[in-house]
This record gives structure tokens, sequence and C-alpha cells, in this order.
């Protein structure tokens, strides 16, 4: 269980980062931030990087801004740090709910909101959250800086439409401003922080007279990458908390479980189904108490 | 492969090293500067063994590598003990409480409720549990553990 050898350079900009990344050829150079996800990979030789390009020194990468109607938050951002901040819990009640559970106290310390979605884990909180949210990455390489959405960004388990030469710089997840609003979120595992077997989370926005104005609604551990549940977003958009049930009619054809050691895809399906409607329950009735 | 100079302060002692790049943390606290009490167990990250204080929080040492230490701060299970070399009152408390039996996860458990500790002076049985969920015990079934925490907190607010 020992990392193969790489060379380690530690840069000061993201600049530097980026021409590092663009100046690779036929070598394997990778980012290294918290180091949660990747160096388990690399102690198990899954991953055997020519070069690590250590990102902790680069300044400007772990701020969080409020920009009115969305938040900023910087690549290289401690989990720990999202859990600690006054904004996210303020602005983003659906990710400060579930940083918690985003793996133990010792790896949230090290571990980063950028890392965590770089790798697309299928059950990754934050990548949930940021997803049902319609969150956009910034991506720098050396030629560009892009903006992309993150619905369409992760491709399979553990991997995301990242390319080679670029770095995360920035995580930009929407703000939603109306008075009624509530989140739920839910998930199981064999024991408490453990990875996931099946989560769900839901950010519900009611009008005034109870309606359902906008619905988040996302799942983790049922396909091989977390999943935004838009037909049920759809379903539930315009109606009212007591037609809950009927808004998971289609949840079926839009979840893709697979059998694994953990769980099997039936098992995942039924306790998916629970979990979503409790999810979706608690942020109707967190809502309902924001309007009362 | 070049090793790379590194200054770390381990328990308050400042240190320079040569490592490899690909050596972790924990094989540079216990192999080179023979500081043996961070335990190292999985090497990815699972069993909580190798647990250190970096820079006042607690973090798994064999998910760093060496040379990201480079100017940081770390305490490990030596550095719990007193200026005068008595063990602490929580390590006191694990004693107590027979909170080990192989001891292999202890370093890691210490670390861990010492956080804690430091953070929230009254844990209840939720929040040691939480505290200690990424550390893994194969002997005590956690039981004796959570009591330590528990009496190592008890003594602290009773000023004993």
């Amino acid at each position: 269980m020992k990392a193969a050898t790489f060379d380690y350079v530690r840069p000061a900009s993201v600049d530097e980062v980026c021409r590092l990344l663009a100046d690779a050829g036929e070598m394997e150079r990778k980012i290294i931030a918290g180091g949660q996800t990747l160096v388990p990979l690399m102690a198990m030789r899954m991953s055997r990087p020519d070069m690590l390009i250590d990102i902790n020194d680069v300044n400007g990468l772990s701020e969080i801004e409020d920009k009115g109607d969305h938040l900023v938050i910087g690549g290289c951002t401690r989990q720990r740090a999202l859990e600690r901040s006054e904004i996210i819990s303020k602005r983003l009640p659906l990710l400060a709910k579930a940083i918690r559970k985003v793996g133990h106290i010792q790896t949230r310390n090290r571990g980063t909101i950028g890392g965590s979605i770089v790798h697309g884990d299928p059950t990754a909180e934050i990548s949930m959250a940021a997803l049902a949210l319609e969150a956009s990455v910034l991506l720098r390489s050396v030629s560009e800086e892009k903006e992309v959405p993150l619905d369409g960004f992760f491709e399979a388990a553990m991997v995301t439409n990242i390319e080679p030469d670029q770095i995360l710089t920035e995580v930009r997840i929407p703000v939603w401003e109306g008075a009624s609003i509530g989140t739920g979120f839910y998930e199981t595992a064999s024991r408490e922080s453990d990875y996931a077997i099946v989560s769900a989370m839901a950010q519900i926005e009611l009008a005034a007279d109870g309606t359902i104005v906008k619905a988040a609604v996302s799942a983790g551990g049922v396909a091989p990458c977390p999943l935004k549940l838009r037909g049920v977003e759809l379903a539930l958009k315009g109606s009212k908390p007591a037609e809950l049930s009927s808004a998971l009619d289609g949840l079926d054809e839009e979840i893709d479980p697979d059998t694994d050691v953990h769980a099997t895809a039936g098992y995942r399906s039924r306790v998916a189904r629970r979990l979503i409607t409790r999810a979706i329950e608690d942020a109707v009735s967190e809502a309902k108490n924001e309007r009362d | 492969m070049k090793e790379i100079e590194v200054t770390l302060t381990v328990n308050k002692r400042v240190h320079t090293v040569n490592v490899a790049p690909r050596m972790t943390l924990v094989d540079c606290l216990r192999d080179i500067l023979r500081l043996t009490g961070t335990h190292v167990g999985c090497e990815h990250g699972v069993c909580g063994a190798c647990s250190v204080m970096f820079d006042g929080e607690p973090v798994r040492s064999c998910l760093m590598f060496a040379v990201q230490a480079e100017g940081h701060e770390i305490t490990t299970v030596e550095g719990l003990v007193g200026e005068d070399g008595e063990i602490s009152d929580l390590q006191d408390s694990f004693w107590e409480c027979h909170a080990m039996q192989c001891g292999y996860c202890t370093p890691g458990m210490l670390i861990s409720s010492h956080a804690l500790l430091m953070e929230n002076p009254s844990p209840d049985d939720h929040d040691i549990r939480e505290a200690i969920s990424g550390n893994l015990c194969r002997c005590t079934g956690y039981q004796q553990i959570v009591e330590a925490v528990k009496m190592a907190a008890e003594r602290r607010q009773e000023g004993l």
C-alpha cells in the first residue's frame, strides 16, 4: 500500500499549475488538493501519476464569496471550512445539511469541494447538492477558462468531464432567494459517516398558497453517478404537498441502480424511494415553518 | 526519485528531513523521526490509526505525503503528554475505563477525542461516537472508549 514514485511540485499560482499541466506531454500529471480520494487511489496503485502538482499553496483558491444570486466557492476550499461557514449555512442550507456526512472529521479537514466534485464518487454528498441546485464549475487551462454546468459533468463512477490539462478553480452554486424554502437530506450507510449506500436530498420552495414553485431533488447510489431527478422535480412543481406520493410515479425510469457488495439493485430502489420521499417531506415541512 | 528537504514542527520541535515525495507523513513520523506512537494500519484512509493533529486539526497522516508538511505543525500522540512527562487526563481516563485491548487503534482514538474535547468540552454520546467514527477498533466494541472520553470531559468540567 505504498504509492508508486512520482515527482512533486508546489506552484504558487494557477497560471503555473496550468503551465505544468499543459507541458505534461506523454506524462500523467495530477493535481493534489486535499488528497482524500487521490491518495488512497495511489496507495492501491489504481492511480500512478508521474507528477503531483500540489495546489495547497496557491492563493485565492479557498474563498467563499456571496455574489447575490449565487455563491462562488474556491476549488480548494476545505470541506471543514464549508461546514463551519456562516455564509454556507445561511445561503446554501442543503449543502450545510449534507456536509457533516461527507467522510469523517479527519478527512473533511483535508478534503476539498473541488476534489470531491472532480473525482465523481457516485454517492458524494457535495456533488449531489451542487448538482441538485444546478451548480457549475469553472475549469481553467493555459488556453481558456470556461464555465461548465455540473449537469453532464459526471460521466460514470469516478469519471468526470475534466480534461487532463484543466484545473477546477471555482464552484458556482445558485442561491434560492424565496421566503419559504426548506431542505431535506437522508442517507443510509453501514455506520455513521461511512460511504452512503443510498442517499437523497431535496430543496423545495413554496408559494404563499402552499403550492410547490421550485423543487431540486437528487439521489446517490442509484446510478453510476450522482443523479438529478428531473422527472420528480417536474412532477412536484405546481403541485400541493398533499399530492406528494404521485410525484415519485416515474422514479424507476429515472434511476439505474446496480448490485454490489453493499446492496442489491432492488434494495437500493426500495430505499431510494423511501429516502427521497422523506427528504421531500422534510423540505416541505421546513419550508412551511419558514413561512409561518 | 530525488529526495526533497522538508522542515516541519512535530510536538513543538522543529525537524528537517529528506524524504522521497511518495513517503507518507505517517512513515516519516515513524521511520525517520522515530515517533512510533502513531500507528499505521490500513494505509489508505480507512482505519484512522494514523490520526495526528495537523495545524491544530485531526487528519489522517497516511493520506498526506511528508513533503506536504513543509512549514506545518504536527502533534502526535507523544505530544499529548504534559510538560512533566505524565500522561494527559484523557489518556488517564482511557486507562481507567480500559478503553483499549490490543492498543492498535488507541493513538488514533486519543487524537480524535483530544480534538473533540478541544472543540466541544461537554460532548454527549452521539458527539463522541461521531468524533471517533473515523477510527476503527476491533476489540472494545467502542463502549469503553466512549465512556473514557465522557469521563475526561466530566473531570475537566469539574476541574479535577
